[in-house]
């Protein structure tokens, strides 16, 4: 076993990992962060997403020890320091962008990374942004606005069709 | 997954010494290699991470001659800093399955791979291209050997591919919509002493070059030099997303779409 420090939400953490402990088993069972999903742990849903060093990843394909010394965010490094929801966190309640939320953390990470390098993007770039994050509950219409809505744009025009 | 020992080297020098190892496999992005290992198709005894290696990562060149690639640099690195250099290339990255795929995959492990429906293999091939391991360089012409099969050697690592830059090219692929890689992707480059046509995800043996269509492009560098060329199906792959013919038909197809898309 070899001892794997990280920083995740800005705190320096550490746990044992063997070779093949995945990034997601490191922060589920080693760390108890929980809110990152496993939905199809074959890098397909991106149900998994969370940012290492800045880019979205998905952590179920990637080896915790690869990545050890990393700066990692996960969605619960994503409400304000207060608690409160984040901007794009609210805009997914607000409109009603999840139903069984599963998908959701890996939703609102890779949300957060196509805002972070495309503050205003058009319906058609958050669409396609957001090709490997699978839902299964709300065909996506509402996750579109929620993204829309989270870089201040009017959705009101955006049709749920 | 069965167990194996990490190790992450800093240097080429000290991965090609890891690589000697009994049992010891090159990691790239992991991108296909850890799926295979989740579903035991590899187990290797010991992996060597290329990630820790500054001198594979990287994007340099000479604006309309060529550019280099470090064999361990991401899709999204080649689609932001390859535009400058060779758009149609940046472009290809830039498409390859979706971005958080992009952010951990990387030229090395895609070429070391040769999926049959890989996009990059199309682009090496149409270009031309240079590929560098630690031990020597590798015309792609020569590199390319069938599905899953390439000239490379046990424990050889790809640590750089050189691409002539063309006049215009394009890329076109028909995307597989649930894998997001290509059904059908034809590369299309027009150099100075003729055109050159690759095309991936179609044969049962990997990339290969329409020598056809090349000869008509060279030629006439328009869509319509294509008319009455047919692509023959033998030895095309055939499974439930699309029959051998149908797949020999998109060649001409987005062959054409390619030259007109052209930049
Ligand atoms: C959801 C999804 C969608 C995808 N869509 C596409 C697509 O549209 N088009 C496409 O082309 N690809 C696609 N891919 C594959 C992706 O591009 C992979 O990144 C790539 O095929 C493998 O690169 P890697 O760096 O991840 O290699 P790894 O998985 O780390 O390694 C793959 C193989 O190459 C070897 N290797 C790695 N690097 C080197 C090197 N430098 N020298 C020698 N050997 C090496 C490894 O030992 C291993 O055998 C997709 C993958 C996923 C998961
Ligand atoms: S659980 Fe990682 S991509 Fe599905
Ligand atoms: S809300 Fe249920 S999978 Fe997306």
């Amino acid at each position: 076993m070899t001892k794997v420090t990280m920083t995740v939400n800005g705190k320096t953490v550490s746990a044992m990992t063997e070779g093949r402990t995945l990034l997601s088993s490191y922060l589920r069972e080693g760390l108890g962060l929980t809110g990152t999903h496993i939905g199809c742990d074959t890098s397909q849903c991106g149900a998994c997403t969370v940012h290492v060093d800045g880019v979205a990843v998905k952590s179920c394909s990637v080896f915790a020890q690869d990545v050890a010394g990393a700066t990692v965010t996960t969605i619960e490094g994503m409400a304000n320091a207060d608690g409160s929801l984040s901007v794009i966190q609210q805009a997914f309640q607000d409109h009603h962008g999840l139903q069984c939320g599963y998908c959701t953390p890996g939703m609102v990470m890779a949300s957060a990374a196509l805002l972070a390098s495309n503050p205003s993007p058009t319906e058609g770039e958050v669409r396609h942004y957001l090709e490997g994050n699978i839902c299964r509950c709300t065909g996506y219409h509402n996750i579109v606005k929620a993204v829309l809505a989270a870089s201040g744009q009017d959705v009101a025009a955006v049709a749920a069709e | 997954m069965h167990n194996f020992d990490f190790v992450k080297p800093a240097s080429v020098a000290d991965a090609v010494a890891a690589l000697a190892a009994e049992g010891a496999q090159a990691l790239s992005g992991g991108m296909t290699l850890l799926p295979t290992m989740k579903q035991r198709l590899a187990a290797p005894e010991v992996l060597v991470s290329l990630t820790g290696i500054a001198e594979l990562r990287g994007v340099s060149g000479r604006a309309g001659a060529s550019v280099t690639i470090g064999g361990a640099t991401t899709h999204a690195t080649v689609a932001a800093e390859a535009k400058a250099f060779y758009p149609a290339l940046a472009a290809l990255a830039g498409q390859i399955g979706d971005p958080a795929v992009r952010n951990r995959g990387t030229i090395g492990g895609s070429l070391a791979n040769n999926d049959p429906s890989a996009c990059y293999p199309s682009a090496a091939l149409a270009s031309g291209a240079t590929i560098t391991t630690n031990q020597r360089d590798i015309a792609a012409e020569d590199y390319f050997q069938g599905m899953f099969a390439t000239a490379l050697g046990e424990g050889e690592i790809i640590t750089a591919v050189t691409f002539p830059i063309p006049e215009k090219a394009a890329y076109i692929k028909f995307a597989q919509p649930a894998s997001r890689f290509a059904l059908v992707g034809v590369f299309v480059a027009k150099y100075a002493d003729g055109v050159r046509v690759a095309v991936t995800g179609a044969s049962n043996d990997g990339v290969f070059r329409w020598a056809e269509g090349e000869a008509a492009l060279s030629g006439n560098f328009n869509g319509s030099a294509l008319e009455g060329l047919s692509v023959p199906s033998d030895g095309m792959i055939a499974d439930l997303h699309g029959t051998a013919a149908y797949r020999a038909h998109l060649v001409k197809v987005l062959t054409k779409r390619a030259v007109a898309a052209a930049m």
